[in-house]
């Protein structure tokens, strides 16, 4: 009992903490995280920049927090689209007809084949590298895996007798959606949302640093890493900073759908203990 | 009889999906404002300039004929050439495939090796400290990106002790073997990395799953320790889950190539399809993204012949 609510609580304090820096980064920031000043290039972390500058002086823990800009919102709004268009898809199909299912599920199973990254960089080559390319092309993707998880919990919960007796008292399938199918989806969503999360942040994260996601000046965690990865041999440890911050938010995101699932999935429950 | 039917039936789907998911490639790149001649010429293209490059790679005919005619060559081997500088794409793609095809393959193979018995490890003594690292350890790869691992690693062995060369292949590729197989030691083992958490993450819960069924427990009340009655009744069922998820991994150790690759300058499919896509080279990325998602759906496929041979109930569904 007491290793699960560890999960929750660790992944719930670090999406917190993240939120929080996210937040803090419309009021706050030690410098401005723009400004150049050639002179300050590459120095050590000291108490006037605790993570040290970059290769133009500018602070990096300042870039940092506002980098968790375009990350968090690229994530969040991927999410978004990601779970209304899985959902939707996932529900509609486990509701259709076989000869309408079969198709959108080969449909849905060759963009699950399909990397997020690879989509990604198919819609840059086209659309040239933005955030918003970033974001529907992950968006897209995610939905692929939503679609299908959704499904098959619609199919188990169209089996169950309370399903069964709304048909038979006259219940439309829209109002079958709204009252049986949607209440019983929530718990499965929220774990589905946590760890689309994490998989978009990842995602975001890699785009920037390949140089297809937020284009320059606005910071971003991926491009910084990608900077400041060519000064490795004058400032080792420099790159790392960066990274951290992703993999904390990354980390944050999976635990808290870890504990999620647990939290809200009685039968898992009896199977770790 | 049930066996050719499976069979039969995946071909069919596996050719589905390469016909599906290459016309979903093809027309997404067809989406671009204009056609592939005026990205080419941009505002050097003259109109007889641009009919001359739209007649030379067919560009003047209906999009499914040309389609088709794209798909009848590819299945011959011929993806066409490149729209920039007219190399054929094939050829260039398999030079580069010398690249890219070890590494994914060495990464595996790094990644089952560590990854199986380790996860196994975990479930076994899963309340035990060692058990409790090991999770924790798969629990962080999983979170952190390919590209952190990579500069990790270049920074403690390349930089700091210089054992390996930070990035780069030798100008000779494999007729420099040595050198050839130095590169590839640290991005290799960046992939494999990554691949491994998430593998360990499925073996264990995979091994958990076996050892709380009743035979388990009956091959244990016959005096067989937890490890023996494992490897006696445990790892080929074990085994089920993992290799279904090493055959989803697949594309994501592809994308985990291409991460590798700009990370550490290695001249693969990876770093050929980046450089393609920042100088707008279409046909070549179209040929790059379909041999990709080609290779995504034969390893699939062959994986789900792998699981028919470990789990015969697979093959009546």
């Amino acid at each position: 009992m007491k290793q699960r609510n560890s999960t929750l609580v660790i992944g719930a304090s670090l999406v917190g903490f993240s939120i929080a820096v996210f937040l803090l980064s419309f009021f706050w920031t030690p410098y401005d995280p723009l400004e150049i000043k050639p002179e300050l290039s590459l120095t050590r972390p000291s108490a006037a920049h605790w993570l040290g500058t970059d290769e133009n002086g500018r602070d990096i823990l300042s870039n940092i927090i506002v980098g968790s800009r375009a990350t968090l919102v690229v994530a969040m709004v991927s999410v978004m689209i990601c779970m209304l268009l899985g959902v939707s898809i996932g529900v509609a199909t486990a509701m259709s007809p076989k000869w309408v299912e079969s198709p959108a599920v080969f449909g849905v199973d060759i963009l699950l084949a399909l990397p997020t990254v690879l989509l990604a960089i198919v819609l840059t080559a086209v659309y040239g590298p933005s955030t918003s390319t970033a974001v529907v092309a992950i968006g897209l993707a995610l939905s692929a895996p939503v679609a299908q998880v959704t499904r098959r919990e619609v199919k188990s919960i169209l089996l169950a007798d309370y399903v069964t007796a709304a048909k038979t008292s006259g219940s439309g399938s829209l109002r079958i959606v709204r009252k049986h199918i949607l209440p019983n989806l929530r718990a499965s969503l929220f774990v589905q949302a946590s760890g689309a999360s994490a998989i978009a942040i990842l995602a975001e994260a890699t785009l920037s640093y390949l140089g297809f996601g937020t284009p320059p000046p606005d910071p971003s965690w991926g491009r910084m890493m990608a900077s400041l990865q060519q000064y490795l041999i004058v400032a080792p440890i420099f790159p790392l900073w960066p990274g951290l911050a992703i993999v904390i938010t990354v980390l944050g995101f999976n635990l808290l759908g870890d504990g999620l699932r647990e939290a809200l999935d009685p039968t898992l429950r009896r199977q770790t203990d | 009889m049930a066996t050719a039917f499976y069979l039969m039936r995946r071909l069919a789907l596996l050719v589905a999906s390469l016909i599906a998911s290459s016309a979903l490639v093809f027309f997404l790149l067809r989406l671009l404002p204009g056609d592939l001649a005026q990205a080419r010429l941009g505002i050097y293209g003259t109109p007889e300039a641009l009919n001359q490059l739209r007649e030379e790679y067919g560009l003047d005919r209906p999009l499914t004929t040309q389609y088709f005619s794209w798909l009848s060559n590819a299945i011959r081997g011929d993806l066409g050439s490149s729209i920039l500088t007219g190399a054929d794409i094939t050829s260039e793609l398999l030079s580069k495939a010398t690249v890219t095809l070890p590494l994914i393959g060495i990464a595996s193979l790094l990644a089952v090796f560590f990854a199986v018995p380790l996860g196994m490890l975990a479930a076994l003594r899963r309340r035990k400290w060692d058990g409790i690292a090991v999770s924790t350890v798969s629990q962080l790869g999983i979170a952190v990106p390919t590209f952190w691992i990579g500069v990790i690693f270049v920074t403690m062995f390349a930089v700091q002790t210089q054992a390996f060369p930070p990035g780069g292949f030798p100008f000779g590729g494999w007729a420099d073997f040595g050198g050839a197989v130095k590169s590839l030691v640290l991005p290799a083992c960046t992939l494999a990395f990554a691949q491994g958490a998430v593998l360990m993450r499925f073996a264990r819960s995979a091994t958990i799953d076996v050892i709380q069924q009743d035979y388990f427990r009956t091959a244990r009340a016959t005096g067989l320790s937890r490890a023996g009655a494992l490897r006696v009744h445990g790892i080929r069922n074990a085994m089920v889950p993992v290799v279904s998820v090493l055959g989803i991994q697949i594309s994501t150790l592809i994308v985990g190539a291409i991460i590798v690759e700009s990370v550490f300058a290695l001249p693969g499919i990876g770093q050929m399809l980046l450089q393609d896509v920042s100088v707008r080279d279409y046909t070549k990325v179209q040929g790059t993204v379909a041999f990709i998602t080609a290779l995504v759906f034969a390893v699939s496929f062959s994986v789900d012949l792998l699981l028919g041979v470990l789990n015969p109930r697979l093959r009546n569904q």
